[in-house]
């Protein structure tokens, strides 16, 4: 029910004064209203529920955040235990 | 999609997953809140992934799970009028009242129709001006901004054929009332993400300090949700407590102020009957005075009508992280997604439908004949 999904906002227009996007989900677009998200232009992605914009996906902190998660990855990698083939084997 | 795909990236929920039975030093009980956030992790098994002893409880945030009976029985009371379009989400149709659900109505010949945002309600409206367009508005904070535009737009433009029967429901007095219980298990949150999008997190930070409880705002992607589920067993393990959002992408403190703006101007704060749960105070919105004739319940003269929910059925205490849908007799027998027999089974973000989309009634099933015959 809360689903919200972030789709690319490719044109805007005005509908009896409110200001409304073409959406592009993937393959799909749609409409969607702006007026929550005043920030938002084309180009942008934008979350959308209910045929309505609620927030813009700030770029940085997506980057941000991934980021974090792959410098985890990479220090899981270094803290993971090595094998050691050779005994490994030995031991079968 | 960018802001999609890189978040279900296997190698990542490996590592975190393995950051987390780093980590870990006893068992530790976390609800997700959100019926999305639930359907995500049931959906990519994202809780069996998890290291023994890292408990997911499922929580009341599904909206179309906890509108009580007597509001379902309400709004086919006004669908079955011949005056009335009834307009809901399609999630609403199946959701079984005292006398059937929204579909069946429909099948008889009841003028309902499902619409993809509230605004295709003014549509219809200027379509069919001898007629009364009711829009079923159920939803948490989340929902409450389009919802809010659908009425404020209907008094602007002085469309007069449009109303409202309002169910709307908030998350933190849910998430304290939880709390509250003697019988609570839960010591962390996975908060709600897109109710968040809205409302910022300001208001969970004081529950975290009461309660001395760790809440993390969190998205809904699997990578999302195993990290935030990794930020709450950091905080558990650290014996800290505060609010925190892994959802930086989407929301931060202050929420949509725009869309909070909308939504106080045109809803206050009321009392609330959740489904399978009972009254929770301050728990829902109600349309503001201002707005009397647009609201339905006003309009047509709906009288209180007192249901009953089966005995057996124990999703109160689903909902509230008590029990799992398998702690129920009925579950995957006598109640499945066709034959709901409560609140947690009647929507596809419930936590026993979640569990039944998956096949996890088969588990139960197998286990049982196992039980029957067990291999010497």
């Amino acid at each position: 029910m809360c689903l919200a999904i972030p789709g690319k906002v490719l044109e805007e227009f005005d509908r009896g004064g409110m200001r409304m996007a073409k959406v592009q989900f993937g393959g799909i677009v749609r409409e969607a209203s702006l007026d929550y998200t005043p920030e938002a232009k084309v180009g942008d992605y934008v979350l959308v529920h209910v045929g309505f914009a609620i927030s813009t996906v700030d770029a940085e902190e997506a980057e941000r955040t991934y980021q974090l998660l792959e410098e985890m990855d990479q220090l899981t990698e270094l803290q993971a235990p090595v094998v050691d083939e050779v005994s490994a084997r030995k031991r079968q | 999609m960018k802001y999609l795909d890189e978040y279900r990236n296997p190698r990542l929920a490996k590592s975190i997953l393995e950051e987390i039975r780093r980590i870990q030093t006893r068992p530790w009980v976390i609800m997700e809140v959100c019926g999305g956030q639930t359907h995500s992790i049931v959906k990519h098994g994202l809780d069996r992934m998890l290291p023994e002893g890292i408990e997911l409880v499922h929580g009341p945030g599904c909206p179309v799970c906890v509108t009580p009976l007597d509001m379902i029985d309400k709004a086919h009371a006004i669908a079955a009028r011949p005056d009335v379009i009834f307009c809901s989400f399609g999630d609403m149709l199946r959701v079984p009242g005292s006398h059937g659900d929204l579909f069946t109505l429909k099948s008889q010949g009841a003028d309902i129709r499902v619409v993809y945002s509230p605004l295709d309600c003014l549509k219809i409206a200027s379509a069919n001006p001898d007629k009364q367009i009711v829009f079923f508005a159920i939803g948490f904070e989340t929902t409450a901004p389009a919802n809010a535009m659908l009425v404020h737009r209907a008094k602007q433009d002085g469309v007069k054929n449009v109303s409202v029967l309002v169910s709307h429901s908030l998350v933190p007095p849910s998430i304290t009332y939880i709390l509250q219980s003697p019988q609570n298990r839960v010591q962390g949150f996975l908060g709600p993400g897109h109710v968040c999008a809205i409302m910022g997190y300001r208001e969970y930070e004081p529950v975290s300090e009461r309660y001395k409880v760790p809440i993390v705002i969190t998205g809904f992607e699997p990578l999302d949700l195993l990290q935030g589920t990794l930020m709450v067993v950091r905080q558990l393990e650290a014996g800290t407590y505060t609010t925190e959002n892994q959802y930086s992408r989407i929301l931060d403190r202050e929420g949509n102020v725009p869309a909070r703006k909308l939504v106080n101007s045109v809803f206050e704060v009321t009392d609330r009957r959740w489904r399978g749960v009972g009254w929770i105070p301050k728990s829902g919105y109600k349309l503001r005075w201002e707005y009397r004739d647009h609201d339905a319940e006003k309009i047509f003269e709906v009288k209180e009508i007192d249901t009953q929910e089966p005995a057996i059925c124990i999703s109160g205490q689903i909902l509230k992280g008590i029990k799992k849908p398998h702690d129920c007799p009925a579950f995957g027998t006598m109640c499945t997604p066709l034959t709901p027999l409560g609140a947690t089974m009647v929507s596809a973000e419930g936590a026993c439908a979640a569990y039944y989309a998956y096949g996890r009634h088969l588990d139960k099933q197998k286990a049982e004949a196992a039980a029957a015959h067990p291999v010497a």
